[in-house]
């Protein structure tokens, strides 16, 4: 009897909740599958799904937010095998399915662990809240493929941002499953796109868009480029988060930082009387 | 209008010194390269000092200074210790408030009310807040472990001379950073007044160093290699050029920029209570403020009556001597800053809008410019989008909320913003709805050392005041 013979899968880019190829029609080879080489105007329109999300879901309660990421954590750990036959150590994902629960319970928590009432000397009710920025711009680590992603999406969209994330060059087949799983979470279209192919291709444009609130930069090994994607990133002041250090522990507690870095404080007034 | 008797506060309390040095380890010294420029009083263009202008050599020996105290004595004090330094200078400028407050009215024109009763108050404040800090920084909620970052180059803008220096140096000495701060070209008299007060609260020489100077120092000072921390209030061009020349370096940013709020008046609001509250929102500090309420969004069902009362309101302003305790607008800060008002303005008329001041007699010499609104104004206007920073309302119409937000956010900045209505659910989907850092309902410009301070967009990052303040001076 001869062999079943496989049915292969081919890997895209996902941008507004969709898996187009990239409009250029290009792709590279990896672990020999084609993979999409995005090109500017794929970063382009993945910021205008991105920005078309942002209402939806900032605007979303944070406990429906929350329970959306913890269903994407439900759908990763499903996913573990697929993971593993990439090449993903099996403990690497089980550290990103716990880091991903991990920030989906924040999505309920962080508004009081990080804003609260201040005592004005005044007859005045002021509270300080922290909302999303908007549209954050991510070039994910290089590697390890799947924590390191893990570890820079959910934090920035745990609060209600939405990102346009620059894949791992060299290990984007981890991004595109991901994407799979995001894709059957009850996650938004658009709240999440990501981007494969050439960073010195898709990141400049992404620094330079006028339409981005925000740049993580945590995935640029190259200091030049990092320091021309963070002068781009000043012409409409967006928030800019400086590469990792190349020795960087994806495992340790990243605490809050991640997530305050990509959060605007909102106080409100308002004066006390009868 | 009601007649008043001039009520000038005296003069007499500040005892200026011809020329000043810089403050530099401690003590007052002369420049590297001998420069100088004058500081005028705005009201009457007299010249009330000469100053010193740093040069990078300058900038070299007070980083140096700061670097060193950092390292001897300031990174290793105790927070206790460091606390009570900043109580002694919150009490030194409690007691000495009427000469500061005299002294700033001098320098930058605002009326002495304004200095005596909001700058010089939340000045002594906020050093009092953030005195308290300096030995609970483990409880700030930024880790276990925050530690300050080192040397901060701060460079300040000339509407709240003294309040800008607090916000800067306050939470960068409570954190344990040393700092070298550079007031306003325009407004450094202030500022090298409180370096006299950290002489007699005798902070350790080099933790607080004050170069007086234009652009040229500024910019030699942020760019400076051995500056780990850069804190800028001013306008978004320049906050622009800082972010890219920092691009590449260690150092960690907060901007504090430009804005242009809108001021949003429902139908059911109180009209006496907003129109306060306009004229508040941006006559205050002639306009000078960042976060002025510059865009007036009035419903257009009550426009016509919200109007009237505002140009009623605005005929009883006085405009004048900034040390008239009487006066409510005073002088324009620079020659300059009243050439951009007058030419932003003749703009607002060449479009199309109607340009209205009451009548309003304005003295010979000084830079004046009288309370104006424009009406008719549309988005699409210079005077709708750029920052005029001056005594100058521009007002809009709206009819619906979906409407207002929509206006209110059509701006790249985000500093404030003000909801006036009487209903309570409809300011907070409005203040839900605003991209703004700050959202005042009912009231405007209001400050506290306890309330964080600063923007959305392209009004900057960061926020100062309060335990957030904390955040851009602590490596967390």
């Amino acid at each position: 009897m001869s062999e079943r013979v496989a049915v292969r899968k081919t890997y895209k880019l996902f941008i507004g909740g969709k898996f187009p190829r990239s409009e250029s029609g290009r792709s590279y080879l990896v672990q020999s599958s084609n993979v999409s080489l995005a090109s500017r105007k794929d970063a382009r329109d993945a910021v205008v799904a991105a920005r078309a999300a942002v209402k939806g879901w900032a605007g979303a309660t944070a406990y429906n937010r929350g329970q959306i990421l913890y269903r994407a954590a439900e759908m990763l750990e499903g996913r573990r095998e697929q993971f593993v036959a990439l090449g993903i150590p099996g403990d690497e994902v089980d550290a990103a399915v716990d880091r991903w629960v991990w920030y989906a319970g924040w999505a309920d928590k962080l508004a009081q662990v990080y804003g609260g009432a201040n005592p004005v000397a005044g007859p005045y009710f002021n509270i300080s809240a922290p909302e999303p920025t908007g549209v954050v711009a991510v070039v994910a680590p290089e590697r390890p493929a799947l924590l390191g992603l893990v570890s820079v999406i959910a934090p920035a969209i745990v609060t209600g941002n939405t990102v346009v994330v620059a894949a791992s060059p060299s290990e984007p087949l981890a991004a595109v499953t991901l994407a799979e799983v995001l894709a059957t979470s009850d996650l938004p279209g658009g709240v999440v796109n990501i981007l494969t192919g050439a960073i010195t291709e898709t990141a400049p444009t992404l620094a330079a868009h006028m339409d981005v609130n925000a740049i993580d930069l945590t995935g640029v090994t190259d200091a030049a480029l990092a320091t021309d994607l963070e002068v781009k990133a000043a012409e409409n002041l967006k928030r800019v988060l400086r590469p990792a250090p190349a020795d960087h522990d994806w495992s340790v507690d990243p605490g809050l930082d991640r997530m305050t870095a990509l959060l605007e404080t909102k106080t409100v007034w308002h004066p006390k009387g009868v | 209008m009601f007649e008043y008797a001039p009520a000038p506060e005296s003069r007499s309390v500040v005892d200026l010194k011809p020329s000043y040095g810089l403050f530099i380890d401690g003590t007052f010294v002369d420049p590297t390269d001998g420069d100088s420029f004058k500081s005028i009083n705005p009201a009457s263009e007299e010249v009330l000092a000469e100053v010193a202008e740093a040069g990078p050599q300058d900038v070299e020996r007070a980083v140096r200074a700061a670097r060193k105290a950092y390292d001897k004595v300031w990174g290793p004090m105790s927070g206790r210790d460091r606390a009570k330094y900043l109580y002694r200078i919150a009490r030194l400028i409690q007691e000495r408030s009427r000469e500061l407050a005299v002294l700033e009215s001098l320098d930058n024109g605002k009326p002495i009310r304004e200095s005596r009763d909001v700058d010089l108050p939340l000045v002594a404040a906020h050093f009092f807040y953030y005195a308290g800090w300096a030995d609970k920084l483990e409880h700030s909620g930024f880790g276990a472990n925050p530690r300050p970052i080192g040397v901060a180059a701060q460079v300040i803008p000339w509407n709240f001379p003294l309040l800008m220096l607090a916000w800067k140096i306050a939470p960068a000495l409570a954190a344990g950073n040393t700092v070298v701060l550079k007031p306003a070209e325009t407004t450094p008299l202030t500022a090298l007044l409180f370096a006299e007060i950290c002489q007699q609260a005798e902070l350790p020489a080099g933790v607080v160093n004050i170069l007086t100077g234009a652009g040229d120092t500024g910019r030699a000072l942020v760019e400076h290699q051995g500056v780990d921390k850069v804190a800028f209030t001013g306008s978004t061009d320049v906050g622009r050029a800082i972010a890219r020349s920092i691009a590449g370096t260690r150092k960690k940013l907060t901007l504090e920029l430009g804005g242009k709020a809108a001021n949003i008046v429902f139908d059911d609001a109180p009209i006496d209570q907003a129109v306060e509250g306009i004229v508040n929102g941006i006559f205050f500090n002639q306009g000078h403020v960042c976060c002025a309420g510059s865009r007036l969004l009035v419903q257009e069902n009550v426009a016509d009556r919200v109007l009237e009362s505002l140009k009623r309101r605005m005929a009883q302003l006085r405009v004048g001597d900034p040390l008239d305790k009487n006066t409510d607008v005073g002088a324009i800060n620079s020659a300059a800053q009243l050439e951009r008002i007058r030419e932003l303005s003749d703009a607002g008329s060449a479009e199309g809008a109607e340009r209205w001041s009451p009548p309003c007699d304005l003295p010979d010499r000084g830079f004046w410019f009288a309370p104006t609104i424009f009406t008719g104004v549309t988005q699409a206007h210079r005077i709708a989008r750029e920052e005029i920073f001056g005594p100058v309302l521009s007002v809009l119409t709206f009819r619906t909320p979906a409407e207002a937000v929509e206006k209110a956010n059509n701006t790249p900045y985000g500093l404030s913003a003000g909801i006036w209505t009487d209903k309570g659910s409809r300011i907070l989907w409005m203040a839900d709805r605003l991209r703004a850092g700050v959202v005042w309902a009912n009231t405007f410009n209001k400050f506290d050392p306890t309330s964080p301070f600063g923007g959305y967009k392209e009004s900057g990052y960061g926020r100062e005041g309060g335990r957030h303040g904390l955040e851009g001076y602590l490596n967390v």
